[in-house]
C-alpha cells in the first residue's frame, strides 16, 4: 500500500507561467464603435426608455402614486402578481431544471419532440393559452380538478407560459458542462448526490437564477393567460395586469400608470438582481 | 503489486478497444502507458479508476479486487487531460474537496491543503479561481487535489497533452521529481514515446488494444519485441531487408565486408546530427551521423558512399 508523505520541502519550482493577461485598458470608442452605440441608444430611448419613463411620468405625476397603489383592490391584485410570480419562478426553476437535464442526460424516445414541445407556449397566443386551461382545469373539467376562478388556476396559468424560460437557459449549459468534472468528483470519493449538490448545482445555478428571473418578470406581466381561468374576482384572483385593464377602461389613466409603476420597479429590482448574479458568475470567470 | 489488470476486454459499440489486455503495475512505479491514438490506452487507465468498466477481466488494486468497486470507493487519484477544475471553488477548495467529502477535521483539511500547495508551488495563488490560472497551474492544482486524499495509485492521462511544447517539458521533468518524492504508484498515459522514455521507469505499449511490450525504457529501446514497437520507440530506417536504427548504420568512403553501396541523395545538417539521406539498390535508406564524422566523409549528393550496420547494432528483420 503507497500512500504519500507530501513533505513541506518544496520540490525545485516549476515553471511560472504566466496567469492571465491583464485585461485592456478601456479606449475611446472608434468611429464605427460610435455608430453602434448611438444606433443602440436611439433605438433603446424610443423603443424601451421613453415609453418606459411616460409610464413612470403619468404614474408618479401629482402625488397620486401611493394612494393609487394601495387602493385595497391594487393592493390586492399587486400582492398576487408579485407573491404568485415568485412561486412560479421557484417551482419552474426546479421543474425546468429537472425537464432540461432530462432533455440532455437522458435518451428516451420522443425527445426530439419534447425538445419541440418545450416552446410552444411562448408560440401560443395567450389567451388561446387561458382558454385551453380553463377547458381542461374548469369547471367542466375532465381530470376533474376544477381550478377555475381560484389563485391555484392563476399560478397554473402562469407555469404553462412560463417553464421555457428556465429549461432554455439551463439546456446549453448543462450541454456544456465539463463531465470530467463530475468524474474527478467522483474519483475524489463523492457519490452521486454529493457530486451534484457540490459540483453541478453551483455551475447550473446562475443560468437556473437567470431563467428563473425571465420566467418572473414576465410572469407579473402576465395578461391572457390569467384573464379567463381567474374570473377577475377583485381581492381574490385579479393580477395586476387585469386590474391595470380595468382602470384604463374606467378612464384611470394616473392609477393604471401607478400601478404598472409598481411592477416596473419591482421588475426593475430582479433584473437587477440577476445581473448582479451574472457578475458573480463572470468574477470565477465562467 | 499495486496494480494487476488481467484479461481485461472492452469495446465500445461493437469496436473492440482493449483484448485480453494483462499488465502488472509495481507498488511505487511510475509507468508510461504509451502507445498511438486509438490504442486503447485511456480506456484501460479509465478502467483502473472505474471510470470504465471492462467487458470481461479484473482489476485489483493493492490486493484487493476493484472489477466491480466504483471509482469513489477505489481511493484512486485521477488527473485529467484538460484539468478538470472544479470552476466554481477556488484553488483551495479544490484541492480541499477530496478531504471534506471524506469528513475530514477542518484543522486537518486545512493544514494539509496547506502542505500539498507547498508542494506544488500554488501557495501564492490558493485563493484564485481556477479560470485565473494558466493550463500548467491548473494541472498542478489537479495534481495536488488528486494527491490530497493520498490515493493508493496515482492515474494521469495525458495530463501534459493540452500544454504548449516548452510548459510540457518542464512539467514532466517536475512530475518526475514530485514522484521521487512522494513515492505513490503513478501510471500516466502519453503518445509521446519521449515523454515516456523521459519520465517513466517502466513502459507498456499498447498498439490496438493490445499489450505489445513492457520494460525500461532503455531495454525497450534495445530490444524492442517486434517493428512496431522498434519504430514507435525512434526513428528506424530500413537496410537490406532489416530494421534498423539510423544512427546504427556506419557510412563508410571504401567498400567493406557486408556493406552496400549508396548513393547520397541529400545532406542535411541538423546542429550536431547530420542525416544523410541515400538509396541503395532502389530504396531510400537514411543514416544519422555526428557532425564530425560527416565532415571527415565530406559528403555530397551523388556521391557513392558504403552502408552498413555498426557491430552492436539491434536490427530487427522488418515486415510491411
Amino acid at each position: 500500500m503507497a500512500t504519500i508523505e507530501a513533505r513541506a520541502a518544496p520540490i525545485s519550482a516549476p515553471p511560472a507561467a504566466p496567469a492571465r493577461a491583464p485585461r485592456p485598458r478601456r479606449r475611446p470608442p472608434h468611429l464605427g464603435t460610435g455608430l453602434g452605440l448611438g444606433l443602440a441608444v436611439t433605438y433603446l430611448s424610443l423603443i424601451v426608455l421613453l415609453p418606459l419613463a411616460a409610464v413612470v411620468w403619468r404614474g408618479t405625476r401629482g402625488g397620486d402614486f401611493w394612494r393609487a397603489v394601495s387602493t385595497p383592490d391594487s393592493w390586492a391584485a399587486l400582492k398576487l402578481t408579485v407573491g404568485g410570480s415568485l412561486l412560479v419562478a421557484a417551482i419552474n426553476i426546479v421543474m425546468g431544471t429537472v425537464i432540461a437535464w432530462v432533455l440532455v442526460r437522458d435518451r428516451f424516445p420522443g425527445k426530439a419532440v419534447v425538445d419541440v414541445l418545450i416552446d410552444l407556449p411562448f408560440a401560443l397566443p395567450t389567451i388561446v393559452a387561458g382558454l385551453v386551461l380553463l377547458a381542461l382545469y374548469g369547471t367542466a373539467s375532465p381530470l376533474h380538478l376544477n381550478l377555475a376562478y381560484t389563485q391555484a388556476g392563476v399560478i397554473v396559468a402562469l407555469l404553462f407560459v412560463t417553464l421555457p424560460f428556465v429549461v432554455r437557459t439551463v439546456q446549453p449549459v448543462l450541454l456544456e458542462l465539463d463531465r470530467d468534472m463530475e468524474e474527478a468528483a467522483h474519483s475524489l470519493g463523492a457519490g452521486g448526490w454529493l457530486t451534484f449538490r457540490r459540483i453541478i448545482l453551483p455551475n447550473l445555478l446562475p443560468a437556473m437564477l437567470s431563467g428563473g428571473g425571465l420566467a418572473f418578470t414576465r410572469a407579473i406581466a402576465e395578461y391572457g393567460s390569467t384573464v379567463l381561468i381567474s374570473g377577475n374576482i377583485k381581492f381574490r384572483t385579479e393580477v395586476a395586469a387585469v386590474n391595470i385593464f380595468g382602470r384604463i377602461e374606467n378612464d384611470e389613466i394616473t392609477s393604471a400608470a401607478a400601478v404598472s409603476t409598481a411592477l416596473l420597479v419591482v421588475a426593475f429590482v430582479v433584473l437587477a438582481g440577476l445581473d448582479l448574479v451574472r457578475r458573480w458568475g463572470a468574477r470565477r470567470g465562467d | 503489486m499495486a496494480i494487476e489488470v488481467r484479461d481485461v476486454t472492452k469495446s465500445f459499440g461493437g469496436t473492440p478497444v482493449l483484448r485480453d489486455v494483462s499488465v502488472d503495475i509495481g507498488s511505487g512505479s511510475l509507468t508510461a502507458l504509451l502507445g498511438p491514438s486509438g490504442g486503447g490506452k485511456s480506456t484501460l487507465l479509465r478502467i483502473i479508476a472505474g471510470l470504465e468498466q471492462p467487458d470481461t477481466g479484473t482489476v485489483v488494486i493493492s490486493g484487493v479486487d476493484a472489477t466491480r468497486l466504483s471509482p469513489q470507493r477505489r481511493n484512486v487519484g485521477f488527473v485529467f487531460q484538460h484539468y478538470a477544475a472544479f470552476k466554481h471553488l477556488t484553488v483551495r477548495r479544490n484541492v480541499a474537496f477530496g478531504l471534506e467529502v471524506r469528513k475530514r477535521p477542518k484543522a486537518q483539511v486545512r493544514r494539509r491543503v496547506a502542505e500539498l500547495l507547498e508542494l506544488v508551488h500554488l501557495e501564492q495563488l490558493a485563493d484564485r479561481y481556477p479560470a485565473q490560472l494558466s493550463g500548467g497551474q491548473r494541472q498542478r492544482m489537479a495534481l495536488a487535489r488528486a494527491l490530497a486524499v493520498e490515493p493508493e495509485v496515482l492515474l494521469l492521462d495525458e495530463p501534459f497533452g493540452a500544454l504548449d511544447a516548452q510548459v510540457r517539458k518542464e512539467l514532466r521533468t517536475w512530475l518526475r521529481r514530485l514522484h521521487d518524492e512522494v513515492h505513490v504508484t503513478t501510471v500516466f498515459v502519453t503518445h509521446d514515446q519521449e515523454e515516456a522514455m523521459d519520465v517513466a521507469d517502466e513502459i507498456v505499449v499498447l498498439a490496438d488494444g493490445v499489450v505489445e511490450q513492457v520494460g525500461s525504457p532503455h531495454e525497450m529501446y534495445d530490444n524492442p519485441a517486434n517493428p512496431f514497437v522498434m519504430s514507435f520507440l525512434g526513428p528506424v530506417t530500413r537496410l537490406d531487408g532489416r530494421l534498423v536504427r539510423p544512427h546504427d548504420i556506419e557510412v563508410c568512403a571504401a567498400e567493406q565486408p557486408g556493406s552496400s553501396a549508396a548513393t547520397v541523395t541529400r545532406v542535411v545538417r541538423l546542429g550536431f546530427e547530420v542525416r544523410v539521406e541515400t538509396r541503395v539498390a532502389g530504396q531510400d535508406v537514411w543514416a544519422q551521423l555526428t557532425r564530425g564524422s560527416a565532415d571527415h566523409l565530406r559528403l555530397d549528393p551523388g556521391d557513392t558512399v558504403y552502408l552498413r550496420p555498426v557491430s552492436n547494432a539491434r536490427t530487427l528483420a522488418g515486415s510491411g
